[in-house]
């Protein structure tokens, strides 16, 4: 293990404080679980009344990117190597294994954890595991470039 | 009207939550999982930000509040058994994440702020939700009802 360069603690706190806030304040005023693959998920059942609360949401965090980005785009850079097939196969991934597994880092690692569910514990050791082997095999045997 | 709007400042919250987080740099999530080499610990103080906040407002809110302000109950998850769908989906899912660097939230916020890789890795993404949700719809519909409703709707979050 080398220098850890790039660790932010004081940063990614304060970034973690206020996506509980967001988090708090989605359950305090809609009573819902701030899972973005659930939100994401549930736009497509179609089900009457359920729909602009999602959207609406997803629209804001879209918007926070957008402006964000404006003062700060060294936010957004991606300094990982990887090549357009592999974040299709990426992207898919994610998005199957989300609603199969009814939740991501959100809704699981964050309001799951938080509610102190056990559903949501196994849940994120497991993508968690599968992460960091995912990792490894891209970084240690394919020299950090897919 | 106020419904729709609080929504918008949740997620947009959110979103600049996870951008001073650094949680929408790909190389920080790598990063967390980078045992061997530069390791970078920012995920876990994240996490541990966001539930010093959630778990209290959580645990009073359900205790005290009759419903939330705008909605006439709480819609939380009510299973508590683990079975395969839940180990199995969560693994795909982490298999992902570890590829492309991102989840649900950043990717979604970072295609607003037209990252190319969050647009290729987040239109994949939502076909890989689109083809799930219309796949258990057809399911639903040949068997003439829920077959499994805990399984189609997103239970957890």
């Amino acid at each position: 293990m080398s220098t850890m360069e790039s660790f932010t603690p004081i940063a990614s706190t304060i970034g973690g404080l206020l996506i509980g806030t967001a988090a708090a304040g989605l359950l305090l005023f809609h009573g819902r679980i701030a899972g973005i693959s659930g939100i994401a998920g549930g736009i497509f059942r179609r089900e009457a009344g359920d729909i602009s609360w999602r959207v609406m949401f997803l629209v804001g965090l879209f918007a926070a990117g957008a402006a964000w980005s404006l003062f700060y785009p060294q936010d957004y850079v991606v300094e990982i190597s990887r090549s357009t097939p592999a974040l299709i196969v990426a992207g898919l991934a994610v998005g199957i294994g989300t609603q199969l597994g009814s939740g991501c880092t959100s809704g699981h690692g964050v309001c799951g954890i938080g509610r102190l569910s056990k559903r949501s514990t196994v849940a994120t050791v497991s993508f968690m595991i599968t992460a960091a082997l995912t990792v490894f095999v891209v970084n240690e045997v394919l020299g950090g470039s897919i | 009207m106020k419904v729709t709007i609080g929504a918008f400042l949740g997620g947009a919250l959110f979103g600049v939550g996870l951008a001073i987080a650094g949680m929408t740099q790909p190389a920080k999530i790598v990063g967390f999982f980078d045992f061997f080499g530069s390791w970078d610990p920012s995920l876990a103080f994240v996490m541990v930000g966001a539930i010093l906040v959630y778990t209290p407002v959580y645990r009073w809110a359900i205790r005290t509040w009759q419903h939330p302000v705008w909605a006439p109950a709480f819609s939380l998850p009510t299973r508590s058994d683990i079975d395969g769908r839940l180990v199995l989906g969560s693994a795909i899912f982490g298999v992902g994440w570890g590829l492309g660097g991102y989840c649900p939230g950043p990717a979604f916020t970072s295609v607003g702020a037209r990252s190319q890789e969050a647009l290729t890795f987040g239109l994949a993404m939502l076909i890989g939700v689109g083809i799930y949700q219309v796949f258990m719809r057809m399911r639903e519909k040949r068997n003439g009802g829920a077959v499994d409703p805990q399984a189609a709707a997103m239970i957890d979050g």
